[in-house]
């Protein structure tokens, strides 16, 4: 067993301990602000999808349906490694840099935003369309009705599908270690992938299973907490 | 007062067009309970809500308390819709807010302050009966409970006019009562003009006053409830009034059948079938009968099956025909 201490793999996992609360913490901020900012791009776009389809509550020309759908499907079928590529120009403008964990920010949110559009438009798909009748019915503007109708009656599943999209691009931050982003998948990747430190890796691994494992319990508490349909 | 000139829907479907309604003509009295009766699929949901416009008609006009709802622009037609509001059979409450939230929506949404809102709210949920319910989500409440909240809500912004579009269908008979008992007690009250639109006949013999049935997207006959449970002239009145349909006699093959019906309280106590056996020596067969209170009076009917003999069978008609207080008309036997 004295064998396995004085082994390389262990050495380098205790050199790099140090630095793993800060990767956590550059893995947290990462994926949290990414998740932030997409939902902020996608948020309106998701509201739009729904609304703004004919027979909606505020129906928009097709032929800009038709374009938002197209822009949405093409960027959510771009691998999330291209997609990286092509936007880390736009890093460099942005924040000066395009290594390290700022920088993969953009790219981030632009994988990400897409794909919670989606989902901010299933959530508002269950919303039931009597509910938005009855609001039609007492002269609420198009407006009234997304504000205090569909997005508060459909707020636990916007939570929950928030909380998949947060683990998601958690998985996308990490992926982002290989084209020089911080954190645990930097850790992982570079010391598991380049140098064959598997017990590093494994431990980077492992910490990024107990972020999601916070990020999703979390978000189901809080979905299930804010849920007035269940009888308390 | 609501008045609804040549009222025609087309949906356009993959299959071709469906005309919902067609050329409808109707005209509900101020602070009247009307009725809108008709089979599932009849249009009545359509004509109820061409009336506050969430169904925009393709040819003729719906006038409300003198404002035409199809000239309206967008804001005129949200301050009208305020002053016509509806109550549905899904209750359609939002889940996410409590009672008095939801009796607040209406009030939120034409911007009175909050504070003037839940005092109203209060009241309200007292007038439907629920004032300690204000806390409580719609998930925990029943049936009956959801629909008076959104009776309350319906009330937050002081109507003219309320449409209920199936607002019992969903509750069992005596929540279906208590229900109806709450909207008469508004309509005397505060004087609102209800709509009523429903598939079940029980529902207008109780609370309307007036009634149209609705048929295949047209209005095949309209009046006072209690002509029309005595006397109804269309086929599908007479679905509605005798569900099971007018009997098709195998029991009585070859025989002659006509209908009877009489209506108030001066004829029920004479006694029909027996004076035609003694004055007129006609024996009848009494082959379905039916009684039910309407607005207070008692309306039957009854199915009768003539003697065979045709001399006797019409003299029975000519008698039937000259008795006080009963219609009559012959019945087809199929
Ligand atoms: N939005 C719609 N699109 C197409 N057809 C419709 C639509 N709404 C109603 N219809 C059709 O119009 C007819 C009347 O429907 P409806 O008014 O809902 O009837 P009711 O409420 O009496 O059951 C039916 O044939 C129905 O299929
Ligand atoms: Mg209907």
């Amino acid at each position: 067993m004295s064998g396995f201490f004085e082994s390389v793999e262990w050495q380098t996992l205790v050199e790099l301990l140090p630095q793993m609360p800060f990767a956590v913490w550059e893995t947290f901020y990462a994926t949290a602000l990414s998740t932030a900012l997409a939902l902020v791009i996608g948020l309106p776009l998701g509201v739009l999808l729904v609304v703004g389809e004919q027979g909606g509550v505020l129906p928009l020309p097709r032929w800009l349906m038709g374009l938002l759908n197209a822009i949405i499907n093409l960027m959510r079928s771009v691998p999330f490694l291209i997609l990286m590529i092509f936007v880390l120009p736009l890093s460099r403008a942005l924040i000066g840099t395009s290594v390290g964990t700022p920088a993969t920010i953009p790219p981030l949110v632009a994988a990400a935003f897409p794909f919670v559009a989606r989902l901010v438009e299933t959530s508002l798909r269950e919303v039931d369309g009597g509910v938005v009748e009855a609001a039609q019915s007492m002269g609420a503007t198009p407006f009234q009705i997304i504000a205090k109708v569909m997005l508060p009656e459909s707020l636990p599943s916007l939570i929950a599908n928030t909380t998949i999209a947060l683990t998601t691009i958690l998985g996308y931050s990490a992926m982002a270690g290989i084209i020089g982003g911080g954190g645990l998948g930097q850790i992982a990747i570079n010391y598991g992938y380049y140098r064959y430190k598997y017990l590093t890796m494994v431990v980077a691994t492992a910490l990024l299973v107990v972020v999601v494992q916070l990020f999703q319990t979390v978000g189901t508490r809080l979905a299930a907490k804010c849920d007035k349909r269940l009888k308390r | 007062m609501i008045e609804i000139q040549h009222l025609t829907k087309r949906f356009a479907m993959a299959g071709g067009t469906v005309v919902a309604l067609n050329d409808i003509n109707l005209t509900i009295p101020q602070g009247d309970i009307f009725g809108i009766i008709g089979m599932s699929g009849a249009g009545k949901s359509t004509l109820v809500r061409c009336i506050n416009m969430l169904e925009r008609p393709d040819e003729g006009t719906v006038t409300v308390h003198g404002r035409a709802m199809q000239s309206l622009s967008a804001p005129e037609l949200r301050a009208a819709r305020r002053q016509i509001t509806m109550i549905f059979q899904q209750f359609n409450l939002l889940m996410q807010r409590n009672c008095l939230k939801n009796v607040c929506f209406p009030m939120e949404l034409a911007g009175i302050p909050r504070a003037k809102a839940e005092a109203r709210a209060k009241e309200l949920l007292e007038l439907v009966g629920l004032p300690d319910k204000a806390g409580a989500y719609p998930a925990q409440l029943s049936g009956g409970q959801k629909q008076r909240v959104a009776i309350a809500r319906a009330l937050a912004t002081n109507p003219e006019v309320l449409l209920c579009d199936e607002a019992t269908s969903a509750l069992d008979p005596n929540t279906t009562h208590a229900i109806l008992q709450l909207v008469q007690k508004i309509n005397a009250e505060l004087g609102i003009t209800v709509v009523v639109i429903t598939h079940q006949m029980s529902v207008v013999e109780e609370i309307c006053r007036h009634v149209a049935i609705l048929d295949g997207g047209s209005v095949v006959e309209q009046g006072e409830v209690s002509d029309i449970f005595s006397n109804p002239q269309s086929d599908a009145a007479r679905r509605l009034v005798f569900p099971a349909g007018v009997p098709t006699t195998e029991l009585l093959p070859g025989r002659q059948l006509v209908r009877v019906a009489f209506g108030g309280g001066t004829t029920t106590d004479k006694p029909l079938v027996a004076s035609l056996a003694i004055e007129c020596g006609a024996l009848v067969s009494i082959v379905a009968a039916d009684t039910r209170l309407v607005n207070g009076q008692t309306l039957g009917s009854m199915v009768l099956a003539l003697p065979q003999d045709p001399a006797s069978a019409q003299k029975a008609v000519a008698y039937i025909q000259n008795y006080p207080g009963i219609t009559m008309e012959e019945v087809e036997n199929v």
